[in-house]
Formats: C-alpha cells, sequence, structure tokens
C-alpha cells in the first residue's frame, strides 16, 4: 500500500495530537492556533500533491473519464473528487480557526482541545469525503459528528448546553437511522463497497429493482441520515437551536464544513452505488427534487422573520441546502454520464462555504463587541465598522445569489446542470426563492447602514479575523467574476471514479 | 487590437466609484471633482464613438471586444454596439455626467453618494454594451445595489419602502429572466446575442416551447419598463428617491426594459409576431391607465413618475407594432423620454430644493419669482406631451405612423388610436401641472426663492439643447437607430 496517499490525513491527525500535547506545556495558547495552521497547510500540500496522481481512467470510447487509486483495500479513494473536498475542508477549518482566536481569547482553558476538536472534525471531513464503504463512512461521519458535538457545547453555559445536547440527541437518532438504511442495503446485496453494491443492484433484473422494498427503504434511510448532516427538510429542526447556542465559530464550521461534508458522502453514495440503473438514479433524484422544493422554500419563508442572526443563518442555510440538492437532483435525472449536476453542487459548495465563512467571521467580530447576536443591535453598524459591514453586505449578497458575488455563479452554474436535464419547474421555484431570500438578507444590510448606531465607540477586530474576513471577500468576489478556473477544477474533480 | 473604447467607457465610473470610496466622506469637494471627472470622460469617448460610427453598414456590430470569460460556460466578456444601443449608451454616458452637476450640492455622506451614482452608471452601460447573455445579466443585477442605497439613504418619504419594494420587484424579475436565459442557453448552447438574433430560434430543437422562454424573458423586462399590471414599483421608487436617483431611473433605467424586449423579440421574431396582439393591448392599457393615473396625482414627482408609465406604453406599442417606423419611434422614444424626464425629474427636485415644497395644491405662481426655472420646465413639459421641434414629437410621431401602417397585428388602427387619446391626456396632465405651479397668482412665501444658479443653468440647457437638437434634426438618430433595427424587421417581417 502507498502510504502517501494518506499522508494528508496522517498529517493532520498527527497535528491534532500535538495540539493536545502542546496545551500541556505551551504558555501562550496563541501559538496553538499557529501550530494548528501549520498542520493544516502541510496537510493541504500533501493534498494537493495527489491532484491528479491517480491512474487515469479511460471509457469505451478511450475519453479520460475519471480517475482514481484506492488504498486499504478499496475503503478509502484518493481521486480528484476526494482531493477536492480534502482542499476545501482544510481551507475551511483554517478560515474557522483564524476567525477562532478572538473568541478563544476569552476562554482560559480546554484551548487546545478546541483546536485539536477543530482538527479532527476536519479529519473525519476528510475522510468522509474519501470513503467507498459503508462502515468506513460510518465512522468518517461519527469522528466528524463526536468532535462537533463536543465543540458545540463548548460554551458550557445554558443556551450552549442545550444546544449540544440537542445537538447529540438528534444526531444519535440520525445516525441509528443512517445505519438501519445501511444494514438493509448490505442484507440486500451482501456487500458494504460501494462498487460492489451497484454491481450487485445491476445484476437484479431491471423490473424488480424498483419494486425491491429493502433498496428503496434503505435508499430513504439513507438519505434520511445525510440529510440530517447537510439540514436538508425534514431532518433540520436541529439547526436553529444548534446555531443559535454554539460558539459563533463552531456555527460557521456546521453551516460550511459539515454540510459540505454530508454533501460530499451523498454525491459519492449515490453516484458510486445507486447511479445505474437510469430508473433508480431517476427516483432518488426525484425525492431530492422534492426535498429541494420544500427545503428553500420552508428556509426562506422561516428566516423571514427572525430577529436572532445567527438563527437567521440556520434558516438561511436549510434554504442554501435545497439549492445545493437541486444539484443533486440534477444528478439523479440526468444519464449517468452527465457530470453538470457534480460539478454544480461542488462550485456552489465553495462559494457557499467562502460567503457563509466570510458573514459568520464579520458577526463574530461585531457580536463580541457588542455582546449580542440581535439583528437590531447591529444598527448603524456601518459607522462603527465600515469595513466590515461592507464585507459582510458583500457576503449577503453572495448569499441571495447576486452579481457580482460568487453566489450568482453558483446558482447559475447549478441551475443550468438542472435546466438541462428537464428541471426547469425546480430552477424557477429556486429563483423565486432567492427573490424572498433577499428580503430577510438585505434587512440585515439596511439596520447596518441605514440605522442609527447605538454608540459611536468603533468596532476593532484582530489581525487573525480580519485576514479570515478579508480571504473570504476576496473569495466571494473573485468565483463571482473569474469563476472559469474553479469551475474547470469543480468539473476535474466531479469525473470521480465509478468504483 | 484597437483601443477598448467601449471597457473604459463602461469601467471608467466603476473604477471612479472604487477611488472615491476609498476617498470617504471627508473630503466632498474632490469627490465631486473626481466624480466629474469619471463621468465626462465616458460621455467624451461616446460621443467620439458616435461620430466614428460607421453610417452605412446595416446591422454590423462595431467597436466589438470579445474575450474567454468563462470557458466552462461558453461565456464571453462580449462588448459591442449596434444602430440600437449606441444611443442607449450616449444617453446613460450623458445622464451620467448630468446627475454628477445635478447633486452638486449635495451633503449627506457625499463619498458613498458619488460611489454609488457612478457604479449604477457602470452596470446601465454595461447592459447596453453587452453582447453576452451572462455578461447582460450580470451588469442587469449589479444595478439594485447601488439603487437601493440612494433610494434608502438619500431618497425622501417612504424610502426604506420604496427601497426594498424596488428590489423586490427588479429581483423577481430577474428570477424569471434568468430561467428565460438558461433555457434560452441550453437551447442553443451559446449566450451570444449577436449570435441568436442572427439565426433566430426557428432551426434550433427546443427543450420548451420558445413562447415560454419568450415570456419568461419578457416578464423580467415588462416589469423593468414597466408594463402595467407590472408597474407598481415605478411612481414608488421615482417618488422616493434623491433627485439624480430619479433622474438616472427614469432616463437611463427603465430604458433597459425596452432594450431588452427589442433584444428578445431579435431572439424569438416568430413567437413576437404571434403574440404581438396580446403585448399591443398590453401597451395600449399601460398608456391610457398610466395617464389617467398621473392625471389625479398632486405630487410633484409621483405625477412625472406616473406619466412614464404612460409613455413607456409608447415604446412597447412601437416595439409589438413590429414596422421598421415604429421600431425607430420606439427607439427614438426612449431616447427622448430619457432626456425630457430626465429633465422633468432634475427640474421637480431643484424645485422642491429650493421652495421646500412637492405638493401641486400648494405650489403656484412661481413664473414670477423663478423665471429660468419656469421656461425650462415648461419645455421639458411642452417635450413630454409631444410639442413639434422637441425630441417627444418626432419619437411619438414616428410610433404612431409605423403602428397605424403596421400590418402585423390586425386591427392595430384602433388600438394606435386608442393610445393617441394618451397623447391627449398628456397634454392634460403637464399643462394642469405647469400651470398649477409656475402660474397663477404669485404666492408671498416663495418670494425670496432662488431661481436657478450658474452650475444649475448649465445642465438645463444641455438639457433643452439636446431635445432641440433631436427635435429639429431627428435624422441625427434615426439613421443610426435604422441600422439596429434593420436586421430586426428582416427577420420578423413587419
Amino acid at each position: 500500500m502507498n502510504l502517501e496517499l494518506f499522508l494528508p490525513e496522517l498529517s493532520l491527525a498527527a497535528t491534532a495530537i500535538l495540539v493536545i500535547l502542546l496545551d500541556l506545556f505551551l504558555p501562550r495558547k496563541g501559538l496553538l492556533a499557529v501550530v494548528s495552521l501549520l498542520g493544516i497547510v502541510v496537510s493541504g500540500v500533501f493534498s494537493l500533491s495527489l491532484w491528479g496522481i491517480s491512474l487515469p481512467f479511460f471509457d469505451a470510447t478511450g475519453a479520460m473519464w475519471g480517475s482514481s487509486q484506492t488504498i486499504f483495500n478499496n475503503m478509502l479513494a484518493v481521486d480528484n473528487f476526494a482531493v477536492f473536498f480534502k482542499l476545501l475542508f482544510l481551507g475551511i477549518a483554517a478560515l474557522v480557526i483564524l476567525a477562532s482566536t478572538d473568541y478563544m481569547g476569552k476562554l482560559s482553558r480546554f484551548q487546545g482541545e478546541y483546536y485539536a476538536l477543530v482538527l479532527l472534525s476536519a479529519l473525519g471531513m476528510m475522510l468522509m469525503a474519501a470513503t467507498t464503504e459503508l462502515i468506513s463512512i460510518y465512522i468518517a461521519l461519527e469522528l466528524t459528528s463526536i468532535s462537533l458535538y463536543a465543540l458545540v457545547g463548548f460554551l458550557k453555559d445554558t443556551k450552549s448546553t442545550e444546544a449540544s445536547l440537542k445537538y447529540l440527541l438528534l444526531g444519535a437518532i440520525a445516525s441509528a437511522v443512517l445505519l438501519y438504511g445501511m444494514a438493509l442495503i448490505f442484507g440486500l446485496t451482501g456487500e458494504t463497497q460501494l462498487g460492489e453494491i451497484a454491481r450487485a443492484i445491476q445484476v437484479m433484473a431491471p423490473s424488480t429493482i424498483l419494486a425491491n422494498p429493502a433498496l428503496m427503504l434503505g435508499i430513504v434511510l439513507l438519505i434520511a441520515g445525510f440529510g440530517f448532516k447537510i439540514a436538508a427538510i425534514p431532518f433540520h429542526m436541529w439547526v436553529p437551536d444548534v446555531y443559535e447556542g454554539a460558539p459563533t465559530p463552531i456555527t460557521a464550521y456546521l453551516s460550511v464544513g459539515s454540510k459540505a461534508a454530508g454533501f460530499a458522502i451523498i454525491l459519492r453514495v449515490f453516484y458510486s452505488a445507486f447511479g445505474l440503473p437510469d430508473g433508480l438514479s431517476q427516483s432518488w433524484g426525484l425525492i431530492f427534487a422534492v426535498l429541494a422544493a420544500i427545503g428553500m422554500t420552508l428556509g426562506n419563508v422561516t428566516a423571514l422573520p427572525q430577529t436572532n442572526i445567527k438563527r437567521m443563518l440556520g434558516y438561511s442555510s436549510i434554504a442554501q441546502a435545497g439549492y445545493l440538492m437541486v444539484g443533486l437532483a440534477a444528478m439523479g435525472v440526468a444519464p449517468a454520464a452527465g457530470i453538470l449536476g457534480r460539478s454544480g453542487v461542488l462550485f456552489f459548495l465553495v462559494a457557499y462555504a467562502v460567503a457563509n465563512l466570510g458573514a459568520f467571521t464579520a458577526i463574530i467580530a461585531i457580536s463580541n463587541k457588542i455582546n449580542s447576536d440581535l439583528i437590531a443591535d447591529y444598527s448603524g453598524m456601518s459607522k462603527r465598522a465600515p469595513m466590515l459591514s461592507l464585507a459582510l453586505t458583500l457576503c449577503l449578497i453572495s448569499l441571495i445569489g447576486m452579481p457580482p458575488a460568487a453566489g450568482f455563479m453558483a446558482k447559475f452554474y447549478i441551475f443550468r446542470g438542472a435546466v438541462h436535464n428537464g428541471l426547469l419547474w425546480l430552477v424557477i421555484i429556486a429563483v423565486l426563492n432567492s427573490v424572498i431570500s433577499a428580503y430577510y438578507y438585505l434587512r440585515v444590510a439596511k439596520v447596518m447602514w441605514f440605522g442609527e448606531p447605538a454608540s459611536t465607540e468603533k468596532v476593532s477586530s484582530s489581525g487573525a479575523l480580519q485576514i479570515a474576513l478579508f480571504l473570504a471577500s476576496l473569495g466571494v468576489l473573485l468565483l463571482g467574476i473569474i469563476p472559469g478556473f474553479m469551475m474547470k477544477l469543480a468539473e476535474a474533480a466531479a469525473r470521480m471514479l465509478r468504483l | 487590437m484597437s483601443f477598448p473604447y467601449l471597457s473604459t467607457i463602461v469601467l471608467l465610473p466603476a473604477v471612479g466609484a472604487i477611488i472615491i470610496a476609498l476617498l470617504g466622506n471627508g473630503r466632498p469637494k474632490a469627490v465631486r471633482y473626481l466624480a466629474a471627472i469619471f463621468t465626462l470622460v465616458p460621455l467624451v469617448l461616446a460621443v467620439a464613438l458616435f461620430v466614428s460610427f460607421n453610417k452605412s453598414s446595416v446591422g454590423v456590430i462595431q467597436f466589438e471586444e470579445k474575450l474567454p470569460w468563462i470557458t466552462p460556460l461558453n461565456a464571453f466578456y462580449h462588448l459591442g454596439v449596434d444602430g440600437l444601443s449606441l444611443p442607449m449608451v450616449i444617453l446613460t454616458a450623458f445622464l451620467g455626467f448630468m446627475v454628477v452637476l445635478i447633486s452638486w450640492k449635495e451633503h449627506l455622506r457625499v463619498g458613498q453618494y458619488f460611489a454609488w451614482l457612478l457604479l449604477l452608471e457602470t452596470s446601465i452601460l454595461g447592459v447596453f454594451s453587452s453582447l453576452d447573455l451572462l455578461l447582460f445579466f450580470v451588469f442587469w443585477e449589479i444595478e439594485i445595489i447601488p439603487m437601493y442605497f440612494l433610494i434608502s439613504i438619500w431618497g425622501s418619504g417612504r424610502k426604506e419602502y420604496s427601497a426594498m419594494k424596488y428590489v423586490i420587484y427588479t429581483l423577481l424579475g430577474s428570477a424569471f429572466m434568468l430561467a428565460g436565459i438558461l433555457s434560452l442557453y441550453l437551447t442553443t448552447g451559446s449566450l451570444d446575442m449577436v449570435e441568436l438574433s442572427r439565426k433566430g430560434l426557428g432551426i434550433v430543437p427546443t427543450i420548451m416551447p420558445a413562447a415560454a422562454m419568450f415570456f419568461l424573458l419578457i416578464i423580467g423586462f415588462a416589469i423593468k419598463l414597466p408594463v402595467v399590471p407590472f408597474h407598481t414599483w415605478l411612481p414608488d421608487a421615482h417618488t422616493d428617491a434623491p433627485t439624480a436617483g430619479s433622474v438616472m431611473l427614469a432616463g437611463a433605467l427603465i430604458k433597459m426594459g425596452g432594450y431588452g424586449i427589442i433584444r428578445v423579440v431579435s431572439f424569438f421574431p416568430q413567437v413576437a409576431r404571434d403574440y404581438a396582439p396580446l403585448l399591443v393591448a398590453l401597451a395600449v392599457i399601460s398608456v391610457l391607465y398610466g395617464a389617467a393615473i398621473t392625471l389625479r396625482q398632486t405630487d410633484l414627482k409621483r405625477l412625472i413618475a406616473y406619466s412614464s408609465v404612460s409613455h413607456m406604453g409608447f415604446v412597447l406599442l412601437g416595439i409589438f407594432a413590429l414596422s421598421e417606423i415604429s421600431l425607430t419611434g420606439a427607439a427614438l422614444q426612449m431616447v427622448s423620454h430619457g432626456l425630457l424626464t430626465g429633465l422633468m425629474f432634475a427640474m421637480a427636485g431643484l424645485t422642491i430644493h429650493n421652495l421646500h415644497e412637492r405638493d401641486l395644491r400648494k405650489l403656484g405662481g412661481l413664473a414670477r419669482q423663478v423665471p429660468f426655472m419656469t421656461v425650462v420646465f415648461s419645455i421639458a413639459g411642452l417635450g413630454s406631451l409631444g410639442l413639434p421641434m422637441t425630441s417627444g414629437f418626432v419619437a411619438e410621431f414616428l410610433v404612431f405612423v409605423g403602428s397605424f401602417s403596421s400590418t402585423v397585428v390586425s386591427g392595430i388602427q384602433v388600438y394606435t388610436i386608442l393610445a393617441l387619446i394618451g397623447v391627449v391626456l398628456a397634454a392634460g396632465y403637464i399643462l394642469w401641472m405647469i400651470q398649477r405651479t409656475f402660474y397663477g397668482p404669485p404666492l408671498e412665501q416663495y418670494n425670496s426663492v432662488k431661481d436657478a444658479d450658474i452650475l444649475e443653468r448649465v445642465y438645463m440647457i444641455a438639457f433643452v439643447a439636446l431635445i432641440m437638437l433631436v427635435g429639429i434634426y431627428p435624422a441625427i438618430l434615426t439613421d443610426i437607430i435604422k441600422l439596429g433595427i434593420a436586421p430586426l424587421v428582416g427577420l420578423s417581417g413587419g
């Protein structure tokens, strides 16, 4: 086995352990963040070196179709798809750590554990993007989740604890549902490896596949289990409370990292295991289409009356999951060769990640000063913190999906895939939803720019936070104005191997 | 490649906006002069384009710039003007410079104000010069944010409500438009507006009925134009916007709707023919309904705003009569209305600024106190009701002649005559407004009101000069517009 194919994960795990150990000796806790960031950079370099390393894979006509190399007996894939997500998760973790330094300064203890847990959950997400086998999927998912349960409760006040408990309980139920689904699939096919499952399904007579209750129930239960991770309706009930109670950097992490990991695993499982025959993929594509339509509508409508900005972004993230599921639906209804749905999801995730992280970073900076998450308390913020307000406004515009921000290109790209596959009705629902969302996103901008400031005191922020915000805003603008390069990367990553 | 004139014209205001934003609100004087320079240069360049525009080649895109932009989407940074868009570009550049002069006395957050104003100009110029649908849409949407801030911060009355209403309406329109662009793109695989209008859609297999795509696109533009019943954002936004905002909104922004409709007609000539009766009927309803509502307005700016609904009905009528003369008239009407209503809003803004009064019932007798303003306001008003020698007359005349003789819609003569009633009503509300504002016995409380100062006279004279120029020698524009219209007429066979 080639150990170098596993170096990104190994180095990140080592960094996490190192951070915990260093915590014992280092008097200046700020250095822990530096060590974590260095570990992320090292892991990122290893990941980058794996881009495109795998053997090219050619289809019957000789066109290059994808590439993959697997390790641990076909348990983990090292394809462009996995590398793409690994880099995304590392980037997200880095921004979250940068944004956390201010926040963590308030805590005297457990800083080492905090950074280590962030790294460990990033490790879990990276594994989620790479796993190709049901049991390791479950383990990777639990590694991510358990770290996040602890992080959500990190503040140890009532709200944070409640949020953590809620997240843990509902998360445990979701895991149980997921396991049940996996058990059904395993019972039916006798395999846990995704490629083997696909082959087992394909030898079944086409007419019996859709009539097979175990398979259908298994797929539905998998959707439910993963749906919890991506905050898809109707598995979204935990979102607002957990988002509100968790430390804000962790809220950002949940809304972006955990969601992206959920989509990574859904793409992998449903593409690799249930992608063929077309009749099967069309049936789960339709489930995602319906979930998408309900999710974005309900998310946006419930976000309208929110007064707490973290809750509002919680509901907005439910809606964004809905837009993302438009891509999943497109992947399902598309013929197996179409990559538009998958690359759309990948690009959207990147655009969503930078915009949402940017928004949360600005919120961290502002809330640190005013000790409130109420939108009303952001009144007149443009006079107290012009750059923060500008960046936050830009990120919100991106979340609405208006040019010149990344969100517009993401929507255009993902909706293109959907229209291409005959889902125009879903796209019309989605674009109308963007209009609804404009109202509540712009309400924040309105309060910041037109309200009267409660005091004239300037809102300051640390250098690390400013770097995080600058990077996120830059990402939003670059992806909005010259998205071509990222689309190409997404398309290269979307050509994952049918195992 | 030659010097990128169009990019310079389009992007200079945005560059100015960034520089001004960096300067902040602290140095109002520097900001004003910068804003003036960064809008004057595009105007000069636009005029230079006009002069060097090849006036003999029919339907050819000139000053074209094409660079790959997003290769996975087959989208290009593709700018260019034809006879249809060049007048709009010049109009926008002219208004862009004028609004800087009009806003010279703005004191609130000057830096931010001019930054938004310049960004707005870039986005409108971008819409008129883009030849790639995605680029077009990006510029189309960018305009929303500056306008939102301009109305909300520097507006008056229920400004935040109006601003939000404006945003929601526009976004709603662009939501449909985006769906339309996507389906058009997937049907043809191209975002190139030139190619789309050259081919038409006849030969390409479509993924959905062409009529559905046509209407998805038309709804977006109809909201912007606006066409009754999508017009209710307009009076609110125009009334509550700051003067410069109203001038840009009425002068250039809503023309994006008319311009867009003409482009869509060129993509779907056959569908446009099929549905022309419906749209002509909507046009007549817009004309009459708009005029009727205008008649009962008592707020100076609201009155002018509603008159725009009526006047844009003429544009829609001219477009869907689908004859060469009527389309030329529609395009000319857009330019003419931009100048006339731009001037009217500028005058209304000045009147309100100097008098602190906007209710027609409380105005009167100003002719003695502010004679210069009275004359200019009257010229704008008379132009707006279509008096000969002004641009308004030529434009409306062309629309009516073209529509009346059109063969595309049966019974269009009846519609044309109905729309003519709109002109009569226009005479009613315009003369009534001027009479109530400027004539009658002078009121004591306005004795100390200042007349226009030098700067204000300069921009008023500039407006009036252009209005008269187009009115007396319309060929200066119609010769160019015809070049852009001709291929379209060839396609739709009107």
